[in-house]
């Protein structure tokens, strides 16, 4: 008994516990240390939850369109995050001339729709034209061939709309009707803003979900992720529903790049890079591939970043944890791929047929 | 000439157009415009311009010529006139609304570069025949004999490269007067830059001629070489490696203090790339933290050998004392962040590694680690490295100190590529679960590569702080990474040559041309994509190496594929 | 003596059972086919026993270890190689390297030895270089060690699979529908080398192959699969006869038909 276990047994295996296991010790006891201290109100934790929640949200659209990318073609579009960063900036400009022209403030409702489909057309314009240049071309390249390919395209996007634009922030105008606050109860404050994006974003996910369960379009997409050559057999057009699954990623990512924008009232060319890595994290979290693990990797990563370093660093006498953030978040991803390399949800991804 | 031909040329003429549109709108045409190529006749931004046109009618012409050559000539008229045709479309609309609270580049300063400094009319009207007879001319390219071509374009490249490098040139042969004087009439007036009209002529009919005989000759000579028996051949080889070294080692007498200092920082890319050259080309592991393991190695040598003393540790070591130590330190976080990660399939590990490489900055930027490492202000007095009593201070002599280390690195990638574990790094670069079911562990063979690319790059980073004799964190950013995977993509993944090239072109030249520092990453990316979609081996490619019957018969070089069209 | 023997080997895909309690016995230096119609669980147990996948349940023995938990590199250094259905050469290695990454679990060089380029490493690598080019000679590509794998005729590239399989010097030669896609005359060629492998190398060797005619020709042992399923085992001529066998072929091929 005792051969057969060290027979089975794996140096690096054992490793991955000795680089996981203090990580998981340090939360704990970093946690109730912060916990037992009591310096933070229920109110503020409340306050980190929501805003965990609305950022979340936004991972977790941007999110989607990875996990649909790599479902269907097993590769990370790396200019994912300047899809989402082109809907910003296009957001961006449609704003700031409606707010100029007063129409924001007349017809709110209509100007933030008129924003969000500027915003989600210019998303799919770029991504369409990714797949169609740089992707399409390298369909049956080695695979570090369009991953290369798709980085040397988010940095091309990035710089060209730093270029055309210019390098530095851009504010955008306050809706009025997003300002403010609204109270919940005896001293919880939620802001308008917060409600908006987290509402938004689980109608976007809830549409896109139906949309691949339901529709004949997602039904392809999944036949196509399963296997392209059989799909392709099947009389399934397989570049049309790889083009459909960019455009898909692409809309959310628009509207994602929106929403971030209304929450944190700027853009900048450089804006997509940490959103971009985060809801990749949040994808691998959930399990890539896989659509709903997508939206709670998104949601939970969102929650882990905006709690995290106040309760798991604060105990510990950390100065400033929040600089800390974006380590806390991607040292989650590590954790993650030691301990449930497939995600939450994620099956075991059936491995390249030998 | 068939319909399609002529739908051909206006599609690429659309393209070249909107590529044209987008060089002069992201700013380059302008900014590069302060830098004359030819003194008084073409500056570096209008050069962009006109090779745009050159390339679009060039392809258009090889597209469609067929065996009707005057069919090719008119097509690429045609693509040239189209792309300067959407030229004038920007410019009218430019001078009938104002862009520029959008398109901040949108200038008058544009607008006057691409109107030649002439009303809209007549600006519209240069420009379009300039189209028009660049087109022509591309056509024409196209049409001459391959050698004939071929020394055109290497004339027209070196105008353009000695144009750009003419203001190093100048401090390079201040020392020796009598040359200088001798080749003044080379280079515009005082205060000009770019070449002379005269300059420009001599420059293109010699290089011209020179490449047009060494087209004839060289292939001439290389046959003999080739007839040669192998240890003929491998006198030759070994002859011309002993020569660039010697080459190299008198470099920085020649070159001065500000070239040397170049050099260094090509030296030191070149010494990372080398590593991640293993790790990537190799191996085929993405790794976009790269810097990480370059940071650690600075931070190492700063924390170990600072005389400054506002961090909490006072080691004060010297230099050679704690290269080892930054080295160590390198390779360990490489080994531990490999362990959870290369378990991973393949591209997962881009995304985990570029993650790793934010936590370092991070961590290195933030209050946390502050009393360690300086946080935000970085360490300063880092020590310089000794050899007996000299201090090596001087560009001139740091680059001996880099030029050991490239060395170093290029004779263990060489030793290690055609060995067993050489081996197994491209049998997993090839196909992960065949090379495992060669029986090698692959969490081990991986570890293997990144361990040693993590000691290169480690290497890099711990003379990269005792140059500067600073460590900001400033300087370990994602693009540092993304730098050095693009040089030796550029390079040809897996060439060490390759290294050497990428580094030249990628690195060397834009430190040269500071204007190029905002365009770098564009270009990057712009790079990347096209190298990818037309030459993914690189402009130096991996060889082959050839031994079934290396001792037994005449080996057979492989010949180096043709250049690529240009 | 059996060198390989499966026990109720189970292997799942979600809700799909591949292989379905197999038991299997190979004996040592026997000829052994596994055939069966299409998805019937073949690749998948050639699969299970080369690491590539871990059954759900059951037990899989070679040479009295335990395998089944094993990972490809460590079965594989215990004495099994083989082939794929749809050649996985190192493409851009050449026919040489391909042989000499095959030989990788029988050397020890590492990377110190690399880089000083010891003895040890001399000696190893021209013993290596040298058994290379005689495996290229034993199938017959010899002249051809410096071409690129990718550049090879299909048949070479079969071939030279076939050598790199042999370069780790197994006991267990596992292959994996070796006359896919050969003409009549290269079929023959590959069933005399199969055969030859065995009578001259001494090797254990299990086949999945379609083509009837390689099957009965060189098998002593024959397993039928269907469905995940054992449905029958023998020699060729019980095969050929077996009720439950012409079922599960002619019932698929009337399918097919219809």
């Amino acid at each position: 008994m005792l051969r057969r276990a060290l027979e089975r047994f794996n140096v690096s295996d054992l490793s991955l516990y000795v680089v996981g296991a203090p990580i998981i010790a340090l939360i704990v006891v970093g946690s109730f240390a912060t916990l037992r201290a009591g310096h933070y109100t229920t109110r503020q934790w409340f306050d980190f939850i929501i805003f965990g929640l609305a950022q979340g949200s936004i991972y977790a659209l941007i999110a989607l369109g990875y996990t649909l990318v790599y479902g269907i073609l097993r590769m990370i579009n790396f200019a994912h995050s300047e899809v989402f960063m082109s809907g910003a900036y296009a957001g961006f400009f449609v704003a700031s001339a409606l707010s100029r022209s007063k129409f924001l403030d007349s017809n709110p409702v209509v100007g933030l729709l008129v924003i969000f489909a500027v915003a989600i057309l210019t998303s799919v314009g770029v991504a369409v034209l990714l797949e169609r240049i740089a992707y399409r071309p390298l369909r049956r390249a080695p695979r570090l061939v369009p991953l290369i390919t798709a980085i040397g395209a988010s940095f091309f996007l990035q710089y060209t709309v730093r270029g055309l634009f210019g390098s530095q922030f851009k504010t955008y105008p306050t809706v009025a009707i997003l300002g403010g606050t609204w109270t919940l109860g005896a001293n919880f404050v939620i802001q308008r803003i917060q409600v908006l994006v987290i509402v938004a974003a689980a109608l976007l996910m809830f549409g896109l979900y139906s949309f691949v369960q339901r529709t004949k379009t997602g039904k392809a997409m999944r036949a196509v992720s399963e296997d392209k050559d059989v799909a392709a057999l099947m009389g399934i057009d397989v570049d049309a529903i790889i083009v459909r699954t960019f455009v898909l990623g692409a809309a959310l990512a628009g509207a994602a790049g929106v929403l971030y924008s209304l929450m944190f009232r700027q853009a900048q060319f450089f804006m997509g890079f940490i959103p971009g890595i985060k809801a990749f994290t949040a994808a691998v979290l959930g399990g890539i591939g896989n659509v709903p693990g997508a939206m709670l990797g998104g949601v939970f990563l969102g929650l882990f970043e905006s709690v995290g370093p106040t309760l798991f660093l604060d105990g510990l006498k950390v100065p400033a944890p929040y600089q800390l953030k974006d380590v806390i978040a991607f040292t989650m991803l590590v954790l993650v791929l030691v301990f449930r390399p497939t995600g939450i949800l994620g099956e075991r991804l059936a491995r390249a047929k030998a | 000439m068939a319909k399609s031909n002529w739908l051909g040329a206006i599609r690429l003429g659309l393209i070249g157009g909107v590529i044209a549109v987008l060089v002069a709108l992201v700013g380059m045409v302008e900014v590069f415009g302060e830098r004359d190529i030819v003194a008084g006749v073409i500056s570096m931004g209008q050069t962009l311009l006109v090779l745009t046109v050159l390339l679009v009618g060039y392809i258009t012409a090889s597209r469609t010529a067929g065996s009707q050559r005057l069919v090719g000539v008119a097509s690429g008229a045609l693509a040239g006139l189209l792309t300067s045709a959407m030229l004038v479309v920007l410019l009218l609309i430019g001078k009938a609304v104002n862009l520029r609270p959008v398109l901040i580049n949108a200038s008058p300063v544009l607008y006057k570069i691409l109107t030649f400094g002439q009303d809209t009319g007549t600006g519209v009207l240069i420009l379009l025949a300039l189209g028009l007879v660049i087109g022509v001319v591309a056509g024409i390219i196209h049409w001459l004999p391959p050698r004939v071509r071929g020394a055109v374009i290497a004339g027209l490249l070196l105008v353009g490269l000695i144009g750009l490098l003419q203001d190093l040139l100048r401090v390079t042969l201040a020392p020796f007067p009598e040359v200088s004087k001798a080749v003044a009439w080379m280079f515009g007036s005082k205060g000009q830059k770019g070449l002379s009209v005269a300059g420009a002529i001599v420059v293109f009919t010699v290089v011209a001629a020179v490449s047009y005989l060494w087209a004839a000759q060289g292939n001439n000579l290389q046959r003999r070489v080739r007839a040669l028996p192998p240890s003929g051949q491998r006198a030759v080889r070994w002859g011309s490696l002993a020569l660039a070294f010697a080459m190299l080692l008198v470099w920085p007498q020649v070159a001065g203090p500000y070239l040397s200092d170049v050099s260094n920082q090509v030296g030191l890319f070149i010494l990372a790339g080398l590593g991640l050259n293993i790790v990537v080309g190799f191996a085929g592991l993405l790794d976009l933290g790269y810097v990480a393991f370059f940071a650690i190695g600075a931070y190492v040598m700063g924390v170990m050998t600072t005389t400054g003393g506002e961090i909490a540790t006072n080691f004060q070591w010297t230099f050679w004392e704690a290269l080892p130590v930054a080295v160590g330190a390198s390779v360990l976080m490489g080994v531990i962040l490999g362990i959870p990660v290369l378990k991973m399939r393949g591209d997962y590990l881009a995304i985990v590694t570029l993650g790793f490489g934010e936590i370092i900055r991070i961590l290195a930027i933030s209050d946390f680690l502050k009393p360690y490492e300086g946080g935000s202000l970085g360490i300063v007095l880092v020590g310089k490295p000794t050899l007996g009593s000299l201090v090596m201070e001087t560009p001139q002599s740091l680059y001996y100190l880099i030029f050991a280390g490239c060395l170093l690195a290029v004779f263990i990638s060489w030793r290690l590529r055609d060995s067993r574990v050489g081996r197994a790094w491209k049998a997993m670069r090839e196909d992960e679960d065949v090379a495992q079911a060669m029986g090698m562990n692959l969490v081990t063979t991986k570890l293997l590569a990144f361990a040693t690319g993590a000691a290169f790059s480690g290497l890099a980073g711990a003379i990269f702080a005792a140059k500067l004799s600073t460590v900001y964190p400033h300087s370990f950013t994602l693009l540092y990474s993304i730098n050095v995977l693009s040089l030796i993509i550029v390079g040809g993944m897996g060439s060490l040559p390759g290294v050497f090239v990428g580094a030249l072109v990628l690195v060397g030249l834009p430190e040269l041309l500071r204007e190029f520092s905002e365009y770098r990453l564009l270009m990057y990316g712009a790079l990347l994509i096209v190298m990818m979609l037309t030459r993914p081996e690189g402009f130096w490619p991996e060889a082959t190496h050839r031994r079934e019957f290396h001792e037994e018969e005449a080996v057979v070089e492989p010949v180096p594929s043709s250049a690529p069209a240009p | 003596m059996a060198i390989l023997t499966a026990r109720k080997v189970t292997k799942r895909f979600g809700g799909l059972t591949a292989v379905d309690t197999l038991d299997l016995e190979i004996a040592e230096k026997s000829i052994h086919s596994v055939i069966g119609p299409n998805g019937a669980g073949k690749t998948t147990f050639f699969n299970c026993v080369t690491g590539f996948y871990s059954p759900e349940e059951g037990e899989i023995l070679f040479d009295g270890h335990r395998v089944e938990r094993f990972s490809a590199d460590q079965i594989t250094r215990l004495g099994v190689a083989r082939t794929y259905q749809n050649i996985r050469l190192f493409a851009n290695l050449t026919a040489l390297e391909n042989i000499l990454v095959g030989q990788h679990s029988r050397l020890k060089s590492g990377m110190i030895d690399a880089i000083f380029n010891t003895p040890r490493n001399r000696r190893e690598e021209k013993e290596a270089v040298e058994e290379a080019r005689r495996l290229l000679n034993f199938v017959g590509l010899t002249g051809k060690g410096d071409h690129l794998a990718k550049n090879l005729a299909y048949g070479d590239q079969r071939r030279l699979e076939v050598a790199r399989a042999l370069a780790s010097r197994p006991k267990l030669l596992m292959l994996d529908e070796p006359t896919a896609g050969m003409n009549p005359r290269e079929t023959g060629e590959m069933t005399a080398f199969i055969r030859r492998l065995r009578d001259e190398l001494g090797l254990t060797i299990m086949l999945i192959e379609h083509h009837m005619g390689v099957v009965m020709d060189i098998s002593e042992v024959i397993t039928v699969l269907d469905y995940g399923e054992k449905i029958a085992e023998g020699n060729p001529a019980e095969i050929q006869t077996n009720p439950r066998v012409i079922e599960a072929y002619l019932g698929r091929e009337t399918e097919a038909v219809a």
